[in-house]
């Protein structure tokens, strides 16, 4: 007799604990992949899988077994020219006699790779491990639209379909035995009283007190019985309340310099460095929203497209930019809802006079606002007046502000990491 | 009357199947079985039973999850098909069929896993032996929830740790003479407690610095080798001797070994339990034909599936990768079985017990007494060797050639099958390891002796590695000595050997 079982329906990711096993094993080469990813890829596939090579010899599970030499015996099938006693000569660098051995193919000495591929998830988990966003999370009560359906515990009043059956009956039970306590307890009284009379000898006195009992008797039970087995009153309900759910969001200013001097390769840098930081955002916050702030002596809020593929020349204003940012806050983003989050790009080419400017607008208007500034300079050559400027603020401001140079697209990421690592409470 | 007509499947299908090979295997061959468990699974299932060497339960490890990954990728990216089919040797006897499969294929598995494989577990002595598969399931239960509470106790990392080391060491975890006698998981567990508390007191008992009733000096000429012969089991012997591990490794060290020795028998009767399988599935799903129960479109479609199985890639194909065990076992066999009901002379000189009598119990015979090595020894007949074209090559280091010693012919077929034998025989493939001494009295230095075989030296790198995980669980000096002929070629030991001037 066999039984024919469908298990198509049970669990299907049995290994998914022995494979997070492995990849926190090998945490630090698949960490090193995904750097390498990072500053290969381009922008578009950023927010993907990724094929994870390791040297097998880093992964081998240690055996006892032979190693080349000695005298062996090997059998082929398939001989189509060879009799006995031919010699021939050995295959170079084997020392062992072909693809004999079975057992070493697992070993192999060559630069065999263990090849496997990580999904989009894990990706972007070992692309900001170890990172933290500073000044996180505040969580605001948002306007009346997103609710969500808590328990409320149990009440008396509802409607039928939400009867919670366990807790209505206790009720009934707890109301029945309070009800009839006292009744039951003069039942049991007489009935010992009868009981007792009954051990006795017959007598016309006792025999007219027995009937008496029993009348006694069966009335109680009457009235124990007319106690109803469910009563409205024991009637409970499940409640549900409506909760308004605290909604994290968040929005990012992504400001670039886009004045005659920033060729398409220093933007493409910024782009990745816009980029990272929205896959980070977007992973601690439920709701993001970037605003595109492109600048060079006026600025102006443009869509993602104009932002990164229009050209602009003529000089810079960087001030311009941080106004508006400014005004666009206190016009569309409250401080008390909005977690605020700004990025800028730069070459780093200001108008002299306006890089004091600059910096009192951002320690005097925006930080007080923000969650975070980040500066990146795009721009492998010396520094200019905003960048010391900037640093006076970094100074005063290291849990707020940061700043980083950018040479090359490798540097990003690392840079990135430098920004953003997790740092210790101070 | 057909079974079925198109490739489709359902359950009451796979029951009516079932149900008819069954008939045949019981009452036309009476084929004995444990009874069958099938279980339909999907591909991804599949994956998951690989990578946890098919057993339905598993302790976790990360190289589980290295075979995931592996086996996954390679899946995914049309590299490798799937098997059609895994079969656990345990009572109901498990077997699962892949959900993707056409009606062809489950009964191809049906044929070939729950009756071939499972009469095979049933009957041959190894298994009869070694493993109890009445108990198995209990007993990864068992070990799982083991391991995972040692996770909790003693956190996931010395677990692991503890693991990796037992795990290299689980080909020399198993005993090749002795019989374990089969306990309950029940049973295993109250014991497990005993040990627990028994073992360490023993330990501390072995390692006592300070012997307190005969004085030292005379202890120490007396001193008695330790152990008293050499021991193969290593695992066993740690388990039971080393001196600081804890209860719960020792248990550990135990699930590991108790693994290996499950493991053991598939390992040394890859050819005939598959070849035995094969043999079924063919004879059986052939009878179905010949009955009139499946369509000649079934037909058809199982000998094409049957044939790739079966196929045996020359040594000069480039995706040759050694013998393939179905074609020799299903050839094997099938010539068995020829050797009974047809023998011709060279039949009869070579196989004079055998030829002309009735091949069911011959072949039944051959199934239940004998392991890979011995069963090429004793039936691999001249005709195979001439079929499968077979030459032996002697591989010797001191020559710059290599040598065909044999090939097909008549000077040639013992020694072909000689060494065909040979190539299954595990003690050899494997290097023979034992331990020879452990100072008790001293400085608790455990020594290894790697017996040559052949002039073939130990593959050096593994062998530090191994020597690695070793001293994690003796937490002493481990050497291990390389010996030919009385003299000691090549040593090595943990932690290295370090000069001092």
């Amino acid at each position: 007799m066999s039984y024919i079982i469908d298990r198509r329906l049970n669990d299907k990711r049995k290994s998914t604990v022995n494979r997070q096993r492995f990849l926190r094993r090998y945490r630090s080469h698949i960490r090193d992949a995904v750097n390498d990813a990072v500053s290969r890829r381009s922008i578009k596939d950023m927010e993907q899988g990724e094929r994870i090579s390791i040297p097998r010899k880093d992964l081998s599970e240690p055996i006892f077994h032979h190693g080349p030499g000695g005298q062996r015996s090997i059998v082929h099938p398939g001989n189509q020219e060879f009799h006995q006693g031919d010699r021939i000569r050995r295959p170079d660098g084997g020392g062992g006699g072909g693809p004999g051995d079975g057992q070493a193919s697992d070993q192999g000495e060559g630069n065999d790779e263990f090849a496997f591929e990580i999904d989009k998830q894990e990706f972007l988990n070992f692309l900001f491990e170890d990172l933290e966003l500073p000044n996180l999370l505040k969580r605001h009560l948002e306007g009346a639209h997103i609710f969500q359906h808590r328990h409320g515990g149990i009440v008396s009043q509802g409607m039928p379909a939400k009867i919670n059956i366990v807790r209505s009956m206790r009720q009934a039970s707890m109301r029945r035995r309070a009800l009839t306590a006292a009744t039951r307890k003069k039942i049991r009284t007489l009935k010992a009283e009868r009981d007792a009379l009954l051990e006795q000898d017959q007598s016309p006195q006792r025999q007219a007190r027995l009937h008496e009992l029993d009348e006694q008797i069966a009335r109680l039970e009457r009235r124990v019985e007319r106690i109803p087995f469910l009563d409205t009153v024991d009637l409970r309900y499940n409640h549900h309340v409506k909760v308004p759910v605290p909604v994290s969001r968040a929005v990012m200013f992504c400001i670039m310099d886009v004045s005659g001097s920033m060729n398409q390769d220093m933007k493409d840098l910024a782009k990745r460095f816009f980029l990272l930081l929205y896959l980070f955002l977007e992973r601690n916050y439920e709701h993001i929203e970037v605003v595109f702030i492109r600048h060079h002596t006026s600025a102006k809020e443009v869509n993602e497209e104009e932002f990164f593929y229009s050209r602009e020349t003529g000089g810079t204003i960087v001030s311009s930019a941080l106004k508006l940012t400014r005004d666009i806050i206190e016009e569309r983003y409250p401080v008390d809802e909005w977690n605020l989050y700004a990025a800028q790009a730069s070459d780093g080419d200001n108008w002299n006079d306006d890089s004091p400017a600059c910096a009192k607008l951002i320690e005097d208007e925006l930080l007080p606002k923000l969650q975070y500034f980040s500066y990146v300079e795009v721009m492998p050559r010396a520094h200019q007046a905003l960048w010391d400027h900037y640093q006076n603020i970094m100074q005063r401001h290291s849990s707020a502000f940061s700043m980083a140079q950018i040479d090359e697209p490798g540097e990003i990421y690392p840079v990135f990491r430098e920004l953003f690592k997790k740092r210790m409470e101070t | 009357m057909f079974l079925s007509e198109g490739s489709d499947w359902d359950f009451e299908l796979l029951a009516r199947y079932d149900e008819a090979i069954a008939d045949l295997a019981h009452n036309k061959y009476g084929l004995d079985t444990y009874p069958n468990q099938i279980e339909v699974i999907s591909s991804e299932q599949m994956m998951d039973a690989y990578s946890s060497v098919g057993m339905p339960v598993g302790y976790n490890h990360w190289s589980f999850g290295k075979q995931f990954v592996e086996v996954e990728g390679r899946y995914r990216r049309g590299h490798m098909g799937l098997a059609y089919e895994i079969v656990i040797n345990s009572d109901p006897c498990i077997a699962y069929l892949m959900e993707e499969n056409n009606i062809t294929m489950q009964a191809l598995v049906i044929a070939h896993a729950s009756y071939g494989h499972n009469s095979f577990f049933k009957n041959n002595y190894l298994f009869k032996t070694w493993t109890d598969a009445s108990s198995i399931i209990d007993y990864l239960v068992f070990a799982r929830n083991y391991i995972a509470d040692c996770e909790q106790r003693h956190g996931v990392k010395a677990v692991e740790e503890t693991l990796d080391s037992c795990h290299a060491l689980m080909n020399y975890g198993v005993d090749r003479y002795k019989r374990p006698s089969p306990i309950s998981a029940v049973e295993e567990k109250r014991r497990q407690r005993e040990r627990e508390a028994s073992l360490q007191k023993q330990i501390s008992e072995l390692w006592r610095t300070f012997p307190q009733l005969q004085p030292a000096v005379q202890l120490r000429e007396e001193a008695p080798n330790f152990p008293a012969e050499p021991q193969e089991n290593l695992l066993y012997f740690l388990e039971k001797n080393a001196p600081l591990l804890a209860p719960w490794q020792r248990e550990i060290i135990r699930i590991v070994r108790k693994m290996a020795q499950y493991f053991y028998p598939q390992r040394q009767t890859k050819v005939m339990n598959e070849g035995w399988a094969c043999l079924w599935h063919y004879t059986l799903l052939n009878d179905l034909y010949d009955q009139g129960k499946v369509t000649d479109g079934f037909m058809l479609e199982f000998l094409q599936n049957h044939s790739q199985v079966i196929y045996q890639p020359p040594f000069t194909a480039p995706f040759y990768s050694g013998m393939n065990p179905y074609a020799l076992g299903f050839n094997m066999f099938q010539d068995i079985r020829r050797i009974c009901e047809t023998p011709d002379d060279e039949d009869r000189e070579w196989f004079p017990e055998i030829a002309g009598s009735d091949w069911l119990s011959t072949v039944k015979f051959a199934m239940e007494s004998f392991k890979d090595e011995s069963f090429i020894q004793q039936f691999l007949s001249p005709r195979l060797i001439r079929y499968f074209k077979f030459f032996q090559i002697a591989d010797d280091d001191r020559n710059d050639y290599v040598e065909v010693g044999a090939i097909h012919n008549e000077q040639g077929y013992r020694k072909v099958r000689d060494a065909l034998a040979e190539q299954y025989n595990l003690s050899i493939q494997e290097p023979n390891i034992q331990v020879v001494n452990a100072n008790v009295h001293g400085d608790r230095t455990l020594t290894l002796r790697h017996q040559r075989n052949s002039g073939r030296p130990l593959d050096e790198n593994s062998a530090r590695e191994v020597l690695r995980h070793l001293h994690r669980l003796w937490k002493f000096e481990v050497r291990l000595e390389s010996v030919e002929h009385g003299s000691v070629l090549n040593e090595f030991s943990m932690p290295p050997p370090t000069v001092i001037s």
